[in-house]
């Protein structure tokens, strides 16, 4: 299982999802109306590390988090 | 280390230069446990920056929540930047609730001459704003509000809202 975080102010449970590659996970999270307005301005880190691109492999274990946009200071 | 009663974590990055605290920071004590760590360094300029909460649109105070791992990532980088160019990078910042006036975010660059912490206080502290994976609320009302107008997405955001 892939557990998927979700940080800051998005305000919604882990999920724990049997998936294989980001791609899977886009189409998981594009159904969810929770969610909605959040992905196309958050960053996505594997492992604790940011990617750029969908085309990422995950295993049972991974750690996927979604960062919203930012402001410290 | 942990030299405030408040503090109970120290984040510990490159030489131990980045510290996260439960609330306001202790400006002085924070600023002069820096300069004292680095006295004897031979640099020639230490340049802090120090962040405070202002009065303003009816607030009365700010809230962060953190996510420290890739905090600690990021800070990592940058301590490497900083020494690559012979300077050290310093760094705090509350978590939680800070008040009017108080400071949530302080950073300081030690480098041999006034050049290089001049331009790395510059590009450090723009960085921080832009990447830092740290999130800002308004306390407004005993509310906490989410600062989204004021939020910029880290880069590279968006990927999971492609069409697929």
């Amino acid at each position: 299982m892939v557990r998927v975080e979700f940080l800051g102010p998005i305000q919604k449970d882990a999920m724990e999802l049997d998936i294989a590659n980001l791609k899977e996970l886009a189409v998981v999270l594009q159904g969810d109306k929770e969610l909605e307005g959040w992905l196309k301005n958050s960053a996505v880190a594997v492992n604790d590390t940011l990617v750029n691109s969908l085309d990422v492999a995950l295993s049972d274990g991974d750690k996927v988090s979604l960062l919203p946009p930012v402001c410290g200071g | 280390m942990v030299t405030k009663s408040h503090c109970c974590h120290l984040c510990v990055g490159v030489d131990m230069s980045l510290e996260l605290y439960d609330g306001g920071l202790d400006v002085p004590q924070i600023l002069k446990k820096w300069y004292q760590s680095e006295s004897k360094s031979n640099y020639g300029a230490f340049i802090p920056f120090v962040g405070t909460i202002r009065d303003e649109d009816s607030i009365e105070g700010l809230s962060f929540d953190i996510y420290e791992p890739i905090l600690m990532s990021w800070f990592e980088a940058w301590q490497k930047k900083a020494q690559s160019r012979g300077a050290v990078i310093k760094m705090a910042h509350s978590r939680g609730d800070v008040m009017l006036h108080e400071s949530s975010y302080i950073s300081a660059v030690f480098s041999p001459k006034r050049r290089v912490a001049l331009e790395l206080i510059d590009e450090f502290v723009e960085d921080f704003k832009a990447s830092a994976p740290i999130w800002k609320y308004d306390l407004k009302n005993g509310k906490r509000i989410y600062a989204a107008d004021r939020s910029t997405a880290i880069g590279g955001s968006g990927i999971l809202g492609e069409k697929i």
